[in-house]
């Protein structure tokens, strides 16, 4: 492959432009733009909060207006004006759903033009949905086939409403209020999420998914999640999005807790496709999440399966605190950039107790002029006897102008403890595509074999019908980056 | 089926290939020889497409269409196939959906439905027997740990699963022991029919012994220096390449 080859695959790698790139027309309701105690009331208050929890927010506020936005993260964006943000937006409240048939067709039908399924076969195919948008969720299923289990799924802001004692026994218990910048800024002004709670000896018989998407132009997305996993139960969690296509840079700050208890095990996959910009760098998300479990007590299992395809700017790191003993924490992450976008992603493993073990497989792959950053801290603390880890950071370049890059910081403080780490970076090589090539296979679909083999054990963690989603994700977020 | 016309090639500013021709009809066997650095493996990736290789001049008719025309992948849907020198690996990627990818590819470009999975499976199993790979090589990753004589004897399974018109073999015995290298030969001779044809690239007349060919060529300074029956391939291991070179030269 000559210069000016790999230089028109280029060029084509940076043409593919961004397929869900639409703007239904909603209602919305709106907070006033900025940021000031009288918008976190106003939200509060739309929201028909008690009081603890509006005082809960305006902590959080105090502790934020004292914080600085971080810069450590191999990333460079204009800084966010917090002031020129809309804090809520909220399609207009309808009564409760109890069937698809009332939803807003308009809703509908954006999630059709998504391929997300969200029809009565989706549910036959045993997918309980819970669809977020813009931050106040409209339709439900599965819930009562779920509550017979006493299984609790439903929005953040009902979750407050019905089950007050558990939102207060939990909520911040794994992400304070004052942990970072942007979980700070999430506790005062986050709107709406999922709440999930499996209770004692329950297996989940039904993968969870939340569909999340960023549709009110200019408006800050502050999702809030919480997963509870009592003593010996079992659940998977779905979480993917997509964004409409906006000019102005979108500010999403989620926040994620998850708490583990003895023998339980949650299982946490994300695909996130939002809005990566364009060609220039131009719009875009900037996607800055702080998500964390807790394996609380013993023999407790947290695992994050992360496919990130999507956003201008993503600063993430799914993290596990192993507290109990012989608790295991992993984390399988593919990061894909492509054009301008920026990732610095990983995650933090905490060994806290006796005999915990934990794994981080993290594959990245850069085409274009980006930049992939794995960014990841291994801590074994002076009690965690036995700990053990392994991390593989494979990095995959496609062109010569993209960047990969490996941050990995590793703490030991335990003798006994055994940590390794492998890392790797490679080449989409012409040899593999002339292979390919000549076998009859064009270079597109061979770009998306290799690519796939590459992620290959990331992506078998994730569920049956996510990884195929996943798959064609990343061909698509990849496609024409080769002749 | 094929036939090559005043072949020039060059790569990076070199020229290797110097008007080169040769013609292929169904139902052949063409062994082409050589001195090392003589354009062997050239004319083999020239065929296939490689881009790193550039055509400066003549043409290559396969089937009547122009070959040099079309894309690898097209060359490949046309029916060529190139088993490689030097198999390459494709890490996650298993054989078997590789393989299946590649057969469906192919189907797709000559206008026919992707192939049923039992279909698919039985096709696999018969051309595994072919080449004697083992069921287990098939959830492998392309190529990936594989030993020397199980990354030709791949080639030669991909090669019975593409059921191609025209197969290139770049040295695929080298590297080989007696034992692979009979595999190797049988499986090619199972594929021969009238319908096809092969161009096989070799250092030794070892191969020949059990790949009968029609034709040997000796191809010298990117040309094709002397043609002869199989007989002359036994000369060649006798006697060197120098005469012919001589001859050559004092011709020239």
């Amino acid at each position: 492959m000559s210069m000016s080859d790999e230089d028109k695959i280029i060029e084509e790698a940076t043409s593919g432009e961004y397929k869900y790139g639409f703007v239904s027309n909603i209602d919305s309701e709106l907070a006033q733009k900025g940021l000031t105690e009288e918008t976190i009331r106003f939200i509060s208050n739309k929201k028909n909060e008690p009081e603890w929890l509006l005082e809960w927010r305006l902590k959080a506020f105090e502790l934020w207006k004292g914080m600085e936005e971080p810069n450590w993260a191999h990333v460079s964006y204009p800084k966010p004006n917090f002031q020129d943000i809309i804090y809520y937006a909220a399609p207009k409240p309808k009564k409760k759903y109890e069937s698809l048939d009332e939803v807003d067709p308009e809703i509908l039908k954006t999630f059709e033009r998504l391929g997300v399924p969200i029809n009565e076969q989706k549910a036959l195919a045993g997918v309980a949905v819970d669809v977020v948008m813009d931050s106040v969720s409209v339709a439900t299923t599965f819930k009562e086939k779920l509550s017979e289990l006493g299984i609790i799924f439903c929005s953040f802001s009902e979750a407050v409403k019905e089950y007050p004692e558990l939102i207060k026994k939990y909520i911040g218990s794994v992400v304070p209020q004052a942990d970072n910048f942007y979980s700070a800024l999430n506790s005062a002004v986050f709107s709406d999420g999922s709440f999930c709670y499996i209770p004692k000896g329950v297996r989940c018989p039904m993968e969870l998914s939340t569909y999340f998407r960023i549709n009110e132009a200019n408006t800050g997305q502050f999702e809030r999640t919480l997963i509870v996993a009592e003593e010996g139960s079992y659940v998977s969690y779905l979480e993917g999005c997509t964004a409409p296509q906006r000019d102005e840079n979108q500010l999403h700050a989620a926040v994620v807790e998850i708490v583990a208890m003895k023998d339980s095990e949650v299982k946490y996959s994300t695909v996130q496709n939002w809005y990566p910009g364009d060609k220039k760098g131009r719009g875009g998300i900037y996607n800055f999440v702080t998500k964390r479990g807790l394996c609380a007590e013993e023999n407790s299992k947290i695992s994050w399966t992360q496919v990130e395809t999507g956003s201008a700017v993503t600063w993430k790191y799914p993290s596990c605190i192993l507290k109990g003993d012989n608790s295991v924490g992993e984390f399988f992450s593919v990061a894909v950039t492509n054009n301008m976008q920026q990732a610095d992603t990983g995650t933090k493993m905490i060994h806290l107790g006796k005999n915990t073990k934990s794994t981080i497989v993290s594959k990245g792959i850069s085409a274009g002029k980006s930049q992939n950053s794995y960014r990841g801290l291994v801590k074994v603390a002076k009690g965690a006897k036995g700990a053990r880890n392994f991390s593989q950071c494979d990095s995959l370049l496609i062109g010569d102008r993209c960047g990969a890059h490996t941050f990995p910081y590793i703490e030991c403080q335990n003798k006994s403890a055994k940590v390794e780490h492998e890392a790797t970076t490679s080449k989409i090589g012409e040899d593999q595509l002339f292979y390919c090539n000549q076998r009859g296979i064009k270079t597109d679909k061979a770009i998306g074999l290799i690519v796939n083999g590459f992620c290959k054990n990331v992506m078998d963690n994730l569920p049956m019908e996510f990884a195929i989603e996943a798959k064609k994700l990343l061909e698509i977020s990849l496609e024409g980056s080769v002749g | 089926m094929l036939k090559i016309e005043g072949l020039e090639a060059e790569i990076e500013g070199k020229q290797i290939l110097r008007g080169l021709n040769l013609e292929v009809k169904p139902g052949e066997i063409h062994a082409i020889m050589g001195p090392n650095g003589s354009g062997k493996s050239t004319l083999a990736s020239v065929l296939a497409g490689r881009e790193d290789y550039e055509v400066t001049a003549g043409s290559v008719d396969f089937l009547g269409k122009d070959l040099l025309d079309l894309a690898p992948e097209e060359r490949a849907g046309e029916g060529v196939f190139l088993a490689f020198q030097y198999p390459v690996e494709i890490p996650g990627v298993s054989n078997i959906n590789f393989i299946k990818t590649a057969v469906n590819e192919v189907r797709e470009y000559r206008g026919l439905p992707a192939m049923e999975t039992k279909e698919f499976m039985s096709h696999l199993k018969e051309k595994q027997k072919l080449v004697k790979l083992s069921g287990k090589l098939a959830n492998r990753s392309v190529n990936e740990g594989f030993s020397g004589g199980e990354k030709k004897r791949n080639e030669i399974f991909q090669m019975a699963m593409l059921e191609p018109k025209l197969g290139v073999l770049d040295e695929t015995d080298s590297g080989l022991d007696i034992d692979a290298l009979r595999i190797v030969a049988n499986g090619v001779n199972e594929l021969k029919s009238n319908d096809n044809a092969f161009v096989v690239v070799t250092h030794y007349q070892r191969l020949l012994d059990y790949i009968v060919p029609d034709f040997v060529h000796v191809l010298y300074d990117g040309k094709i220096v002397k043609t002869g029956s199989k007989e002359l391939a036994l000369e060649l291991e006798d006697k060197g390449y120098d005469w012919i070179i001589e001859e050559f030269e004092k011709k020239s």
